[in-house]
Parts: C-alpha cells; sequence; structure tokens
C-alpha cells in the first residue's frame, strides 16, 4: 500500500513538474522545477528501500543490522534538498531580472505575437 | 609535522575554496588586492597540478602506471570519500588551471570590473571543475558538479545587460533540469549496486542480477543523459552557443573547460563500469555515443559556416571538439581514445583563445546576434566604383598583425591543420581509426576531415571580415598588455603542446592503455580488498 502511495505521488509530482516546465512562462517553469525537485527527493528515498520506523543509526551492540534503514539515501536527500533550494531561489531572482530587463515573463524574453 | 606532499591532491580544492570566501570579506574596491590574491591562487593550483601531472605521468617506483589516492577523513574507501587524481584527471586539472590562469588574465585588463564578486565566483568555478575532476564518488561529483554551475551561472550573468540575462534564463533552467537528472540516475545505480564509490561499482557490475540489469542500464543512461547535455552533445546541446556567446569573454573562455568536465565524466564513467570486464554491460552506451558524436560535429560544423559573429563560431567550435571526442570514446578503441584526449587539450585551448580574441576584434562594434542582416551587402555594386579599396598605401599597425597572427594560430588549431596540436591530434585519431578499418572507422574519419574544412571556410571567412575588410567607420583595435598576453599564452600552450606532441601523445598513449584497464584504478581505490 505505501508502495503505491509513493510511486503515485511521485509519478503524479513529475508528470506535473514535466507539463509545467514545458510551459512558455518563467513562473510555470520555475514551479515545474520545483515540483521535479520534490519528485527526485522521494524517488532518491524510494531507491534506498522503503521502509517505516526503523533508524538510520546504529546505537549500541548491534544485534542485527537488517533491522536499521540506510542511512546514505537520507544523506544524499539532504544535501539534494539545500542544493536545489538554492538554485530555485538563484533562478528566481535571475528570472525577476529578466521580467525587469524584457519587460516579458515569457521565457524567450519576448511575447509571442509582439 | 604535517606531510604536506601527502595533502597535495586535495590543494587544487581547498585552496580556492579559502581564497574565495576570504575575498567575499573583503570590500570590491580593493581591486588590486583581490587581484593579486586570485592570480596568486590560479599560480599555485598551476603550480600543484602539474607536480601532480609529473607523478603520474612517471608511474609508479616499479614502473606501470599508478593513481594517487586520498582519502577524506582516512576512512577506507567503499565507506569514506575519496579523492583520486590519475593520468586523466591529473592531465584535466592540469588543462583547467592552464586556462583559468589565462581567462583570469585577460579580465584583469577590465573585466573583473564589469561586475561585483567577479574573483570569488571565478575561483569557485575553478574549485567546482577540480573537485569534479579528482573526486572518487558519484555523489560528490554530483556536489561538486553543482558548485561548479552555481558559480557558472553567476559569471554567464556577469556584466549583466538583456542578452546576458535572456540566455542565462535558458541556460539555468536547462542545467537545473540536467541536475534532476543527474539525481535520478545517481539513485537508481544506488537502489540497484547499494553504493556510490565508482570503483566500487565497476567491481560489481559484473555481478548484477539479469532482472536488475535493466534497471542499472535505465540509471546509468539517465545519468550519461545528464552528462551528455553538459557536453552539449546533439540534440541536448542549443543552449551553448545562444549562452558562451552572450557571456562576457573571460567567462565563455573558462566555459571551454565545462563542457570538457562533462566529456570528462563520460570517458571515466563509459570505461570504468562498462569496460571490458563488466560482463553482460560491457561496452553499454557507446553507439549512442558514436553517433550523437557524430551529428554534434556535424551540426557544430554547419553552425560555426552559418555563424556570422565570431564568439558564436567559437561556441561552435567547442561543440565540434566535444563532439569529436564523444565519437572518437565511441569506436571502443584505445588508440583512438588516445588521439582524441590529445586533441581535447589543443581544441580546448584554442577554442578559450577565440573566445578571447572575438571579444578583441568585435570590441566596439554593435553585436547584432539573431538580427536580420543582409548576408552580402556588397551584392547590387559595382566593384569598379569602390575607390577606397583601391587606395594603395596599406597601413598594418602591430596590434593588427599580432591578432592577425593569433587569429590564424587559431583557425590552424579549431580546424586541425598543420603544424599545430590540432592537427596532430587529428591525424594520430585518423590513423587509429585507418588501424580499426570497419565501416563505422571510416565514417568518422571522413567525417573529422570534412569538418576540417567546414571549420576553415567558416573561421577565415569571419576572420576576414573582422580583421581586412573592417568597416571604415569601425574604430581602431586597442588591446590592453593583460589581454595580449593572455591570448599569447594560450596560444603560446598550443605551440608548446604542437613541439612536444610525442611527448604529449606518450602521455596519452599510456592513459588510454591506463583508462581501458580499469583494475589498476579499482586496485589503487580498493586496496585490492574491495569489501
Amino acid at each position: 500500500m505505501m508502495e503505491l502511495v509513493l510511486a503515485l505521488a511521485i509519478g503524479v509530482l513529475s508528470a506535473s513538474g514535466v507539463w509545467l516546465l514545458l510551459r512558455p512562462r518563467t513562473f510555470q517553469v520555475i514551479m515545474g522545477l520545483s515540483l521535479l525537485s520534490y519528485a527526485v527527493n522521494i524517488f532518491i528515498y524510494a531507491m534506498g528501500r522503503l521502509r517505516s520506523g526503523a533508524p538510520p543509526v546504529l546505537a549500541g551492540e548491534v544485534s542485527d543490522p537488517t533491522r536499521y534503514t540506510d542511512p546514505t539515501p537520507q544523506a544524499l536527500v539532504l544535501t539534494a534538498i539545500v542544493i536545489s533550494f538554492a538554485l530555485t531561489a538563484l533562478f528566481l531572482v535571475v528570472i525577476l531580472a529578466a521580467r525587469g530587463i524584457t519587460g516579458s515573463d515569457h521565457v524567450d524574453g519576448k511575447e509571442p505575437d509582439a | 609535522m604535517i606531510d604536506w606532499n601527502a595533502h597535495l591532491i586535495i590543494g587544487p580544492i581547498v585552496l580556492p575554496m579559502i581564497i574565495a570566501s576570504a575575498m567575499l570579506l573583503l570590500d570590491e574596491r580593493r581591486r588590486t588586492l583581490k587581484a593579486a590574491l586570485s592570480l596568486s591562487a590560479m599560480a599555485a593550483i598551476l603550480i600543484m597540478a602539474l607536480v601532480l601531472l609529473h607523478e603520474s605521468a612517471n608511474g609508479a617506483v616499479g614502473g606501470g602506471d599508478t593513481a594517487r589516492v586520498y582519502r577524506l577523513g582516512s576512512w577506507a574507501a567503499p565507506y569514506g570519500i575519496v579523492l583520486v587524481a590519475d593520468r586523466l584527471s591529473t592531465m584535466m586539472v592540469a588543462l583547467t588551471s592552464v586556462l583559468g590562469g589565462c581567462a583570469l588574465i585577460f579580465a584583469l585588463a577590465r573585466w573583473d570590473r564589469a561586475g561585483p564578486r567577479f574573483h570569488a565566483l571565478f575561483l569557485l568555478l575553478i574549485m567546482g571543475v577540480n573537485g569534479a575532476l579528482l573526486t572518487g564518488d558519484l555523489f560528490n561529483l554530483f556536489v561538486f558538479f553543482e558548485i561548479m554551475l552555481a558559480a557558472s551561472y553567476g559569471l554567464a550573468l556577469h556584466g549583466s545587460g538583456e542578452a546576458r540575462v535572456r540566455a542565462g534564463v535558458i541556460y539555468i533552467a536547462v542545467n537545473l533540469t540536467a541536475s534532476l537528472l543527474f539525481l535520478i540516475g545517481v539513485s537508481l545505480i544506488y537502489g540497484v549496486i547499494g553504493t556510490l564509490n565508482m570503483a566500487d561499482v565497476a567491481t560489481r557490475v559484473a555481478t548484477i542480477s539479469v532482472d536488475d540489469l535493466g534497471l542499472f542500464h535505465i540509471g546509468a543512461a539517465v545519468l550519461g543523459t545528464a552528462f551528455l547535455i553538459k557536453c552539449a552533445m546533439w540534440p541536448l546541446g542549443f543552449w551553448l552557443t545562444p549562452t558562451y556567446s552572450a557571456a562576457s569573454a573571460p567567462a565563455a573562455a573558462v566555459f571551454a573547460i565545462l563542457s570538457k568536465v562533462g566529456v570528462y565524466v563520460v570517458i571515466r564513467l563509459s570505461l570504468l563500469l562498462f569496460g571490458a570486464d563488466a560482463g553482460a554491460s560491457a561496452g553499454f552506451g557507446l553507439t549512442w555515443l558514436f553517433v550523437g558524436g557524430l551529428a554534434t560535429i556535424a551540426f557544430g560544423t554547419f553552425g560555426l559556416i552559418a555563424s556570422r559573429d565570431l564568439s558564436r563560431a567559437a561556441g561552435f567550435g567547442v561543440m565540434i571538439s566535444s563532439g569529436t571526442v564523444l565519437a572518437s570514446l565511441g569506436v571502443g578503441d584505445a588508440a583512438t581514445l588516445s588521439g582524441a584526449l590529445f586533441y581535447l587539450i589543443g581544441s580546448t585551448l584554442a577554442c578559450a583563445a577565440l573566445f578571447l580574441l572575438a571579444e578583441i576584434l568585435q570590441r566596439g562594434r554593435e553585436s547584432d546576434v539573431g538580427e536580420a542582416r543582409a548576408v552580402f551587402d556588397d551584392e547590387y555594386r559595382d566593384p569598379f566604383d569602390d575607390e577606397e579599396r583601391n587606395e594603395p598605401g596599406l597601413v598594418i599597425p602591430a596590434a593588427v598583425a599580432a591578432l592577425g597572427g593569433a587569429f590564424l594560430i587559431c583557425t590552424l588549431m579549431v580546424a586541425g591543420l598543420p603544424p599545430l596540436a590540432g592537427f596532430v591530434g587529428k591525424l594520430s585519431m585518423i590513423s587509429a581509426l585507418v588501424g580499426v578499418g570497419d565501416a563505422a572507422a571510416w565514417t568518422l574519419a571522413a567525417v573529422l576531415s570534412v569538418s576540417s574544412l567546414g571549420a576553415l571556410i567558416g573561421l577565415t571567412r569571419l576572420g576576414v571580415g573582422a580583421i581586412w575588410t573592417r568597416d571604415e567607420d569601425a574604430p581602431a583595435f586597442v588591446v590592453g598588455a593583460a589581454e595580449l598576453t593572455a591570448v599569447a599564452a594560450l596560444l603560446g600552450a598550443c605551440v608548446f603542446l604542437a613541439i612536444f606532441a610525442g611527448y604529449g601523445l606518450i602521455y596519452t598513449d599510456h592513459t588510454a592503455a591506463w583508462l581501458a584497464d580499469p583494475q589498476g584504478y579499482i586496485h589503487a581505490v580498493l586496496g585490492g580488498g574491495g569489501r
């Protein structure tokens, strides 16, 4: 059940993300990139195998390592979140600059019929 | 007492990071101090790179090739993070520092004043590139790629202006999407194999079960797509020319190495993971690289011929050189790869010099990229009416002579004509291809020759336009001493490469042989044991 919900979430997020990414307005592009990066972050978790309630850090005597969850994907997701967050903010600034300089929020910087 | 030599490998990453962060504390008006700091940082990086290069060129004590491995925090390889300096990565680090140093000298003439924080961004870019070249695991590759790209976004917009911002939006959007693909690829590979260390992945590729093989191949393909976007392989490279031709000249020159970092990763991963020992995965993706490389060469050549603007032509030159190396890698022959590696060094230097020259030659003229313009502006003129052009007494000032000479060297290098290093690289590729002798090899040899001709035609036409038949009302050429030094240093490196081509080819031969047998790399990283 959990697998199905997760797979659906990733699928819906990435489909919406790709659709928005291909839209002509910069705001839609940045929303699409954000949705895609959420989808990718959840996907990294899923690739580390799903396990609910298992601790990622070994504590004290380790009786059975299989009872612990893999910490690497969590470290990866943390890094990926920070990086994509920062770069989205940077992209937002560039988009605002483009809007200010060109006077249009079209990704080409000019209205299609102008 | 610290053994500095043991920590040498992390120097090209840590030094620019420290200097760049210290520079953020300095006031933007202290230009001389900042310039001195970043120049000395680049000089120190160059020295470290040359020491590493010398070491990897001479190999192990008992003969044979070796790789220097640096364990961060002294954790053993598959669990800890390692930096690896082998022949390929030290060669690329040395190339980066030569290129970066020259671009920095060029920028000191005036471009470092075009916007804030130029030096810090520049050093962070160098740090990202060096890190991506030296790292031994996939996730740190991602982190260093992002550092490199974040700095490159800043540099692409350096100097601002509508053209740069417009090109920058597309550049950033494409690269953010590529980074997401990178993450998907890395996590798929981790999901199948359970490790991110490249050497450890390489030992396990052959043991992947048949059920998981498809998933692993999808992961590798998605990862490869992310790097091929960075290499600007056709049809993933449409972002390259608008961005590079809009960027300021020193930024564009140093960007010439960025696409080569993509090429480096493709070479490294495809030979390490999909070499002869990889079982069912051996040679995965080589056909795609070959076909994509051919298409990139063709696209770049046509683009170069069609360019009306020298900096756009240089952008297409970067694409041709990426495509050439990718297609040679796709042939799957060590001798061809050796020629391609030699060609990579020369063509990267030459493309960077061409970006710098383009800025000097086009200075003071409105750049009319994308605007409609008559193809031949003398179409309906009576040639004998033109009195100005028949005036006797041609005066060639020193600046024009120097620029003309520099342009000639650039053209010879990019087109791959004798007697310079571009020709040596192309010749050794073609002679290796003749040795392989199948239909694919002959196709590549033919495409390489035709693309040389195309590049020659395109660049000669642009050079004649820029130097000989210059508009009468255009301002005279003004070249700063720093700018001339930078261009002369880059072209001097090309000439040096041509003179010592024998040593260069021996080095790349050894590199190609070392890459063809990944056991040496795996042994150096994992200490023979694995886990």
